[in-house]
């Protein structure tokens, strides 16, 4: 599987290659458009110019039906498990199945109940979405994702605001799935260790290009300053600490009106 | 300021178009959405089941304060009787579906609306396009049809209990003969004033639950972008209701 | 399960109220019913000088008792006369040929109605026959007319609120 996207904005001239059956992470500050990068591979916005090919699939020139048809073998866990808050915990897992099949009853039911047991929630069926913490909607919103059996599966920022034993679960779950179901994992985080004991390879983006990649081993002695500063989560440096802005001592002494003139 | 105005009409002009443009794309999944009668079930229960007290009960004194007032102007000329007309031509025409689809926008509409944009900001709608589901067919048909199933039927009931609310206030409480009451009433309203006011209440339908779930679908995915999308919503159903109102009327003038 | 039962339920009962209210308003509120429609009836036309503001739906009745209703209103452009259709209930067929049929006004504000008073003839009407005695509307303006003389004021004004009273705008 190939993915090349260039040309907006945000990405200028930017190159990645998601290995199929690996677990690929990208990282990089916030604001650096991971999310957008998600949204081009899953054809929820186009890129300007240059090409996103998903096996071998140009996304960018399929049509609404070819799209969805792509859709149907990807599998999206987003922030916060965007569960459908109408419904219990089975029927959003049963959700997709209803939607594109029409099984019976009854295999509706052992494939959603099996896809639960997968994230350990089976209990958890009759639950309303409400009533889940952060981490059980996740893995609710895991379940769901791979209930139609997808090659891809995309995570966008899985552990934002989890607690240690959640995201350890997460982590767990991603690796397993990916080596169980045979699934090519796209994993976009900024939390650095987490990504490190789960990732094989893992793209550090920053101000629209790739400015690392490799193992994660490989990243932790990369020399380059930036990459010290990500993984280092020091507060000053490439990425500078203040936003852009006139000089400190001009401002301040000057008079109103100067200012904004 | 010339220049703001101008750019603020064609605003406003975009809006329209856009909004016509997404009632087209709804309409296009109309009969496939046909296919899932439980989600529009549903749909109805939710506009018009649960609207349905506050329909009945401003039914009621909107009825009993047609009554009132209609047998104070009617008595000036010594023709009670025409009461019932009076009451009847005026809830059926006017009062039923304007006051219905008011309070509709109001009560469902808001409903509608901040579901919707709630749903676009908890990234539900997304994932739903995730998995291939289009969110225009699964959450905004089945809602859209509801409102406009639920609309007339509401604006029915309202004349209804109106018009029983006006008997109760001239004919209990006023001592209208309550023969001429009905007889007067049976005999003066043509079956196209029934018509018009199921027109209108169609009409309005049709223009509140599309406003209702546009607002929704195009709201900001924040908190305050759902906030606004009610509150626009209210505002632009209200006006809009008012002003189909003149136009249908004049329309049923020959 | 049970919980989209009761919502079906609800949601039936809803649109059962509604059609209720609908079906009421389209029958109960207007002479149009579709209890007065399903019952057998015979067609009689009468031509009158003047029918006023005679309109399609409007009674007919004899000796104060409804007996059909005004079915169709044309013209008859070789004597200048309205052509009234009525449908007469079928109940209602021993109905003599010389009877007369009248314009009468409602109270002050109703509206017109066509009354028959019945003459002496041993042959009764039967479907398309015509009436061939007739009296006009009361038309207020031409009484109007003759009183201006002498009420100048008072019946200007009745006459102009008459009209407006059955729509208001």
């Amino acid at each position: 599987m190939r993915y090349v996207a260039g040309g907006r904005a945000i990405f200028d001239g930017l190159s990645l290659d998601f290995p199929r059956g690996r677990v690929s992470a990208v990282m990089g500050p916030s604001g650096t458009g991971k999310t957008t990068l998600l949204r081009l591979i899953t054809g929820q916005i186009a890129a300007d110019s240059g090409s996103v090919r998903v096996d071998g699939t140009e996304v960018g020139a399929l049509d609404r039906p070819g799209l969805y048809a792509l859709r149907r073998r990807m599998g999206m866990l987003f922030q916060n498990g965007a569960l459908l808050t109408d419904i219990d915990v089975f029927e959003n897992v049963a959700f997709p199945l209803r939607e594109h099949t029409r099984l019976p009853e009854r295999l509706v039911r052992q494939l959603v109940l099996t896809k639960l047991q997968a994230v350990g929630l089976r209990g958890a069926a009759e639950l309303m979405p409400a009533e889940l913490s952060g981490g059980m909607a996740r893995r609710v919103a895991l379940a769901r994702a791979i209930v139609m059996d997808p090659q891809i599966l995309i995570y966008d920022e899985p552990f934002v605001g989890l607690d240690p034993i959640s995201m350890g679960v997460i982590l767990r779950l991603i690796r397993r799935l990916n080596d169980a179901l045979g699934l090519t994992s796209i994993v976009v985080s900024h939390d650095v260790h987490e990504i490190g004991s789960v990732a094989d390879v893992i793209y550090l983006l920053s101000g629209g290009k790739v400015v690392a990649h490799g193992g994660p081993q490989e990243l932790r002695s990369n020399p380059s300053e930036i990459v010290r500063q990500f993984v280092g989560g020091l507060a000053d440096g490439p990425v500078p600490f203040h936003y852009p802005a006139p000089d400190y001592f001009t401002e301040l002494l000057a008079r109103d009106g100067e200012a904004s003139a | 300021m010339i220049g703001e105005l101008w750019a603020s009409l064609l605003e406003s002009l975009a809006r329209l178009g856009d909004t016509v443009r997404f009632l087209l794309r709804i309409l296009a999944q109309v009969p496939r959405a046909l296919g899932r009668l439980q989600l529009i079930v549903d749909q109805v229960f939710n506009a018009g089941a649960l609207s349905l007290v506050i329909i009945m009960l401003s039914g009621l004194f909107v009825g009993m304060v047609l009554g009132l007032q209609g047998f104070q102007l009617l008595e000036r000329f010594g023709s009670e009787e025409a009461l019932g007309t009076a009451a009847a031509i005026g809830l059926v025409k006017e009062l039923g579906p304007v006051v219905t689809a008011l309070l509709f926008a109001g009560r469902a509409g808001t409903a509608l609306a901040s579901e919707i944009g709630l749903m676009r900001a908890t990234d539900q709608l997304s994932a739903m396009e995730m998995m291939a589901v289009d969110p225009v067919r699964r959450v905004v048909v089945p809602r859209f049809l509801g409102g406009v199933i639920a609309m007339p039927l509401l604006a029915a009931i309202f004349s209804l209990i109106g018009i029983y609310g006006a008997q109760l206030v001239g004919v209990q409480f006023m001592h209208v003969d309550s023969g001429s009451f009905w007889s007067q009433m049976q005999s003066s309203v043509d079956l196209r004033d029934v018509n018009e006011g199921i027109v209108k209440s169609c009409v309005f339908g049709v223009a509140c639950s599309l406003i209702a779930v546009y607002e929704g679908y195009h709201s900001a995915p924040t908190a305050e972008g759902v906030g606004a999308a009610t509150t626009r919503t209210v505002v632009t159903s209200a006006v809009i209701v008012l002003f189909l109102d003149y136009l249908i009327t004049a329309f049923f003038i020959k | 399960m049970r919980k989209s039962r009761a919502l079906n339920l609800g949601t039936g009962l809803f649109v059962l109220l509604g059609f209720a209210a609908l079906f009421f308003l389209t029958t109960q509120t207007t002479s149009h019913g579709l209890s007065f429609r399903s019952q057998p009836f015979y067609e009689v036309t009468a031509k009158f000088d003047n029918i006023g503001d005679l309109k399609v739906g409007a009674p007919v009745s004899m000796a104060g008792v409804e007996i059909g209703r005004v079915a169709r209103i044309g013209f008859d452009s070789r004597d200048y006369k309205a052509v009234v259709s009525m449908h007469i209930n079928s109940k209602f067929n021993q109905i003599p040929t010389d009877s007369d049929a009248s314009i009468y006004t409602q109270g002050l504000l109703g509206g017109k109605f066509i009354g028959l008073s019945p003459g002496g003839s041993e042959t009764f009407l039967k479907n398309h026959d015509q009436i061939d005695f007739t009296q006009s509307a009361f038309v207020l303006e031409n009484l109007i007319g003759q009183f201006l003389a002498n009420f100048s004021k008072n019946s200007g004004q009745s006459k102009s609120d008459a009209p407006a009273a059955g729509q208001p705008k």
